[in-house]
């Protein structure tokens, strides 16, 4: 009888629970390179808050259930193939499968892509990693965000450090994968370099293509350069190839490495990696991360779930959820209480602040749609077999992002200036 | 008749529907081209080569010049193509077999490199492209996906018709025939190397169109147009669909991106594995090409009326 019951209960509860849910489209790879370095970490990133959530466990003011009330649902996307693909299946996430809002993209080029289609179908849109600054500085949008920084603050952050943790520094050298992420992390942080140092010298820039793998002219010619520091933007397989051939040849060694995504290898190679080399995040992420009751939820909760550390894309997929979710909650009071529509999320969103497990995110720039957030640097150091950073500064959002209006190239050329 | 049909059909399609079928007449095209090469025996594993510079070119036109206007996107990317093929056309047209094929692939991942190398075009991130306008009118959201669903279709069908015409001219018929002789159609008078020439250009105008069609649909283009993934989606295509008929590519490019779009949705963690399982089904059992099955009934009417 009592089982009877509790399925009538649940029979009844279900169809009130369906109706009211928020469907959320998240795409992030789930297969290719890019899979395991960020789509996986992100995926179970986005799982782990949405059961936090909809079970109503994380710290205010986020403990509201699900969004204000509503029960998230998650309908999971592969990121992997053509930009044609891509904007096929968005376009069948909204009008197919009625998503309430998309939360993804990794690639800059899927970003670039999507972001007029998610404008023509008036769908709320956030973007949770990808880096190029093009998307805001090239076009305005009602309902595109990106709750992340831009790959700009990573390297005008990389170049501060450099200065900072060797103030002497009077040449520099380059190891990149010749495509958009690598030519732009290479350029804005040559640029800002120059203006740092303007009597800088530039040794060399190695442009491997992507997935080479085999890096070993590129270390002999960076050995033979002698720069005082090289940047490498390389990430997950390329990035451990160059850790692993790198290291026997001491280049590390030679010359003040900055590694600016070196934070998704830390935990796989960290033995590898030899100390005093300089990791980044993409922002105050991972061992950057605050010391905040929200990473405290974040990084507890996903330790234990995972048995593993989040890395920088986990924390950006948090943080693209927590930041809509306050959005939502303020437009539903807005609306005496009701399911706000995209536009009133959108507009709740547009220039506000939240906090994360990343610390605070305020979305200034690109007309309120893009977010700055402060961005931390340090050096590795073995410590009891666990590597570790040290040395850690951080650079506040005003010092390492671009005013509003003006584009980052342009900002970093004219030597920071209007900051 | 065809043509009305389609136009109708189409308006009661859902959008996202709108926008898969476009998608598979810009491919189909492409694949059109490819199986006109390949009955003059010829696979070409780079036509994402012209496909890929018919969607720059649309794209240039409106990044450098404005336009938007689907129709001369499309003759933009057909004029580049055209140009392009006509060009190389004099070294590849005396190349048979392999040889043919991976110099085709060589070309198409040249320009592959020279565009991730391309800083001002967007490297690997690419570009968008300008909304799609009509005749100098923008069509609204409403209408915008039927608009461009409209003139893929108006095109696609005067070039298949166009392919069909010439499939019956002495020219076209000397394909067939440079595949299975081709010194026999030395001593009958007639250059094989032309013929091969003027087939390779046809079929890069088509692949120049499709990438135009491709690129205003899409909205974005990048360099991974004509990487050799890309080609071998067209020639995978192509097999699937046969060489039956000029209507066989159109067919074998929706069911494609049927497959392809329920994959994803079905299964967003092991797509490959369902696409890949199901387009395997279909090559075991009807190697011939999806038009086998069309010509095999056919026969069978034909043979008890």
């Amino acid at each position: 009888m009592r089982k009877v019951l509790v399925a009538l209960a649940v029979a009844a509860a279900m169809p009130a629970a369906h109706a009211q849910s928020v469907k959320i489209g998240v795409v992030t790879f789930l297969s290719g390179p890019a899979a395991a370095p960020f789509g996986v970490p992100a995926k179970n990133s986005a799982e782990f808050v949405v059961e936090q959530l909809n079970n109503g466990q994380a710290p205010a003011p986020y403990s509201k259930k699900g969004f204000g009330g509503a029960p998230l649902e998650i309908v999971l996307l592969d990121e992997a193939g053509s930009t044609t693909t891509q904007v096929t299946e968005f376009r069948n996430l909204v009008q197919r499968q009625n998503v309430d809002l998309i939360i993804g993209y990794v690639s800059s080029g899927n970003c670039l892509a999507i972001a007029p289609v998610a404008e023509e179908l008036k769908k709320l849109t956030n973007f949770f990693d990808c880096g190029t600054p093009r998307i805001f500085e090239d076009a305005s949008y009602e309902y595109v965000f990106r709750t992340s920084p831009t790959a700009t603050m990573d390297s005008v952050g990389a170049a501060l450090y450099v200065k900072d943790a060797k103030p002497g520094v009077k040449s520099i050298a380059g190891l990149n994968q010749n495509y958009a992420w690598g030519q732009d992390s290479w350029g804005d942080f040559e640029a800002t370099m120059k203006v740092l140092v303007p009597s800088l010298d530039v040794k060399t820039s190695q442009m491997p293509k992507l997935f080479a793998g085999q890096y070993n002219a590129e270390i002999s010619a960076l050995l033979s350069a002698k720069p005082d520091v090289i940047h490498s933007s390389f990430w997950d397989g390329d990035l451990e190839a160059f850790i692993l051939q790198a290291g026997p040849r001491g280049l590390m060694k030679q010359s003040l490495t900055i590694l600016t995504t070196g934070e998704t290898a830390m935990h796989k190679l960290g033995k590898q990696i030899p100390d005093g080399t300089v990791l980044g995040a993409r922002g105050p992420f991972g061992p950057y991360a605050p010391n905040n009751q929200y990473n405290k939820w974040f990084h507890g909760g996903f330790v234990a779930k995972y048995k593993d550390e989040p890395n920088y894309a986990s924390y950006q997929m948090a943080q693209a959820f927590l930041g809509v979710k306050a959005a939502w909650e303020k437009a539903q009071d807005a609306n005496g209480g009701k399911r706000p529509s995209n536009e009133q999320v959108a507009a709740a969103l547009k220039g506000s602040t939240f906090e994360g497990p990343g610390g605070t995110v305020k979305m200034s720039i690109g007309k309120g749609h893009q977010a700055v957030m402060e961005t931390a640097y340090g050096v590795t150091k073995l410590q009891g077999g666990k590597l570790t950073v040290t040395n850690v500064k951080r650079y506040p959002a005003e010092k390492v992002n671009p005013p509003e209006g003006v584009k980052s190239a342009d900002w970093i050329k004219g030597g920071f200036k209007a900051q | 008749m065809v043509l009305v049909a389609l136009l109708t059909g189409g308006l009661f399609l859902p959008q996202w529907a709108m926008f898969i079928v476009t998608i598979a007449f810009a491919k189909a095209l492409v694949a059109l081209g490819l199986m006109i090469l390949l009955r003059a025996g010829l696979i070409s594993f780079g036509q994402a080569l012209y496909y890929c510079l018919g969607a720059y070119a649309a794209g240039a036109l409106g990044r450098f010049l404005g336009i938007a206007d689907i129709f001369v996107q499309m003759l933009a990317g057909a004029a580049a193509a055209g140009i392009a093929a006509f060009i190389l056309g004099f070294l590849l047209a005396k190349y048979r077999g392999i040889f043919f094929g991976l110099l085709s692939l060589a070309l198409s991942m040249i320009l592959y490199g020279l565009l991730v190398k391309n800083e001002t075009l967007g490297s690997t991130d690419g570009f968008n492209i300008l909304p799609s306008t009509l005749f100098g009118t923008r069509p609204g959201p409403a209408w915008v996906r039927y608009a461009v669903l409209a003139s893929a279709a108006v095109v696609s069908l005067g070039l298949a018709l166009v392919v069909h015409r010439y499939l019956r001219t002495p020219l076209g018929r000397l394909a067939p025939a440079i595949k299975d002789n081709e010194i026999r159609v030395e001593y009958m008078g007639a250059s094989a190397r032309y013929a091969v020439h003027v087939i390779y250009v046809v079929a890069a105008v088509l692949a120049g169109v499709g990438g135009a069609l491709a690129a205003t649909t899409v909205g974005h283009i990048d360099p991974d147009m004509a990487f050799w993934t890309t080609s071998g989606e067209f020639i995978f295509i192509t097999i699937l669909a046969g060489t039956g008929s000029v209507v066989a590519p159109f067919a074998g490019a929706l069911i494609y991106e049927i497959i392809h779009t329920t994959a994803y949705d079905l299964s967003p963690n092991t797509w490959q594995l369902s696409l890949g399982a199901a387009l395997l089904i279909i090559i075991v059992f009807l190697p011939q090409g999806l038009w086998s099955l069309v010509s095999k009934m056919s026969t069978r009417y034909a043979r008890h009326p």
